[in-house]
């Protein structure tokens, strides 16, 4: 088991932690007019309303950008790992690390699909991994 | 009635600064009050004439500290400019409305630190135990320095239009052409070639190489504004403030914005030119310079966009070196940038701005009507229209 920086949360935010620890990743969805908003926040911007529940991704995306941080090195990763922005299906977008894949064979705009991994402490992270072929429906 | 306008209500009248270095070797305090002291100086005025004073949220200084140490006795205005760099311009715009108010008559801005010597923006993961709300998107993953969070940004816009590091390296051969002859720079005779450029290290792949990233410095810088009537009595040729805004747009983060359908401009920094052109009544080919904000050379050339010195997707074309260097059509970052002669915050480009009204620059333009300064990008930020009136 390897550690990573552990994410502060709020009663914001909770939910989405909880969840991943579930190995479910959810997204805030207004409870009015249903828009879906990431990262989470107490009001939605279009309507206004503080109402809101969550539904849970399908786990699918695509790499919007990546990058591969190489300076200062950091004490919880291997040169080289991947930072990427994923788009997810329903349309939020969230930053993770871009697993199973080597750097010069990542491309923007390929499917991936989630990936859980636990860390010290309890920690688990939703990281990316390419969608494995046959698995594209 | 008067016009509800801020343009040509206010004027740099002064500018100060200390040396800038790796090491300064004494407080940040010590370098605000030195800062300021220095810009009052060249203005002409007293510490007994200043009843505002602005700086920045991150600063370490606070206004009242300042103002006991060079005995400023009653004041009348203070304030702070959040988010970092993108701060710079912010503060005269916040001076300016105080003095076109009445609020103020002469208000000093400052900025000082010890990045280099104290705490490194770059450099989180050692002092970090607690994440902030914000970053707990990004860290976890490894994503926590300003250079990554622009990259992974910037990497999305050369993906769009085509850009690659090579055409971002142009900037920084510009900025350390005209650092080199700048006697204050950080990189004083030593200019760089595009080769040099493309053989740095990588920081974040594929987009920042390390040339493409600004130093870090410690160092202070001050500013000195009051109305353009007073400041005509003063002893330096003011540098007329034609227009000064803040901007930012739905979905502002602190360099992470990364949530927006488009990931290709920068949309606060378009919210401030929309209104600096506006407000002078001017056009980018009336800009006779320009200090663009250059902690990360990617957002220079989307700046140059943004600002609609050319098209979208352009800049990779019109950004030459020829054009961008003194004797260019556009000469930017004059004074050698942040790339090149310090990370003050963006603050020296105001005072190079300055410099470059005043005819007092060590790379001065010819004829110089207009000057435009830019705030930190990425960032809910801030301009300033320079005139020389």
């Amino acid at each position: 088991m390897s550690s990573r920086l552990a994410p502060s949360m709020t009663a914001d935010t909770q939910f989405f932690w909880d969840g991943v620890k579930e190995h479910k990743l959810l997204i805030q969805r207004c409870g009015s007019c249903g828009l879906l908003r990431h990262p989470p926040r107490p009001m939605c911007p279009r309507c206004n309303a503080l109402e809101w529940d969550t539904v849970e991704s399908s786990g699918r995306g695509t790499v919007r950008s990546f990058v591969m941080p190489h300076h200062p090195p950091l004490p919880w990763f291997e040169d080289p790992y991947i930072v990427a922005l994923i788009e997810l299906d329903e349309g939020t977008r969230l930053v993770t690390n871009l697993v199973g894949i080597a750097p010069e064979s990542a491309t923007i705009g390929m499917p991936v699909e989630v990936h859980y991994e636990e860390f010290d402490d309890g920690l688990v992270l939703p990281l990316f991994a390419p969608l494995r072929a046959g698995d594209a429906s | 009635m008067t016009a509800r306008t801020l343009k040509d209500r206010a004027a740099i009248a002064g500018i100060g600064q200390t040396e800038f270095s790796k090491n300064s070797g004494r407080t940040e305090l010590q370098l605000a009050c030195e800062a300021v002291k220095a810009a009052l100086d060249d203005a002409g005025l007293a510490p007994s004439d200043v009843d505002g004073l602005v700086t920045f949220t991150m600063d370490s200084s606070e206004e009242m500290e300042v103002a006991r140490n060079l005995g400023i006795e009653r004041v009348s205005m203070f304030t702070q400019v959040p988010y970092g760099g993108g701060a710079a311009a912010g503060t005269v715009m916040q001076a300016a409305m105080a003095v076109a108010t009445g609020v103020a008559d002469v208000v000093v801005c400052y900025r000082a630190f010890n990045e280099r010597s104290g705490n490194r923006f770059g450099n989180m993961s050692g002092r970090i135990t607690t994440l902030p709300l914000w970053l707990s998107w990004y860290a976890p993953y490894g994503l926590m320095t300003p250079a990554s969070w622009v990259a992974l940004h910037a990497r999305s816009y050369m993906h769009t239009y085509g850009v690659t590091n090579a055409d971002f390296g142009r900037i920084a051969v510009v900025d350390r052409a005209h650092a080199a002859t700048n006697p204050d720079a950080w990189f004083y005779g030593r200019p760089i070639t595009i080769e040099e450029h493309q053989s740095s290290r990588w920081i974040i792949e594929p987009v920042l190489r390390l040339l493409d990233c600004c130093q870090e410095s410690d160092g202070g810088v001050a500013l000195v504004v009051t109305s353009v009537e007073r400041a005509r009595d003063l002893r330096q040729t003011p540098a007329v403030i034609a227009a000064a805004a803040q901007g930012a747009t739905f979905d502002s983060e602190m360099m992470t914005s990364y949530y927006r359908d488009d990931l290709t401009g920068l949309p606060e920094m378009g919210v401030v030119g929309e209104q600096l052109w506006r407000t002078a009544g001017i056009a980018p080919s009336d800009i006779s310079t320009a200090f663009l904000y250059d902690h990360f050379t990617p957002f220079v050339l989307m700046q140059l966009e943004e600002l609609g010195f050319c098209g979208r997707g352009e800049a990779k074309d019109w950004a030459t070196v020829e054009r961008l260097s003194l004797g260019g059509e556009l000469p930017i970052n004059t004074s050698g940038g942040l790339l090149g002669e310090a990370y003050i915050h963006g603050m020296n480009g105001i005072t190079e701005a300055v410099r470059q009204i005043r005819g007092t620059s060590c790379n001065q333009v010819d004829t110089v009507e207009h000057v435009l300064v830019t705030a930190g990008t990425g960032v809910p930020t801030s301009g300033l229209i320079l005139a020389r009136r």
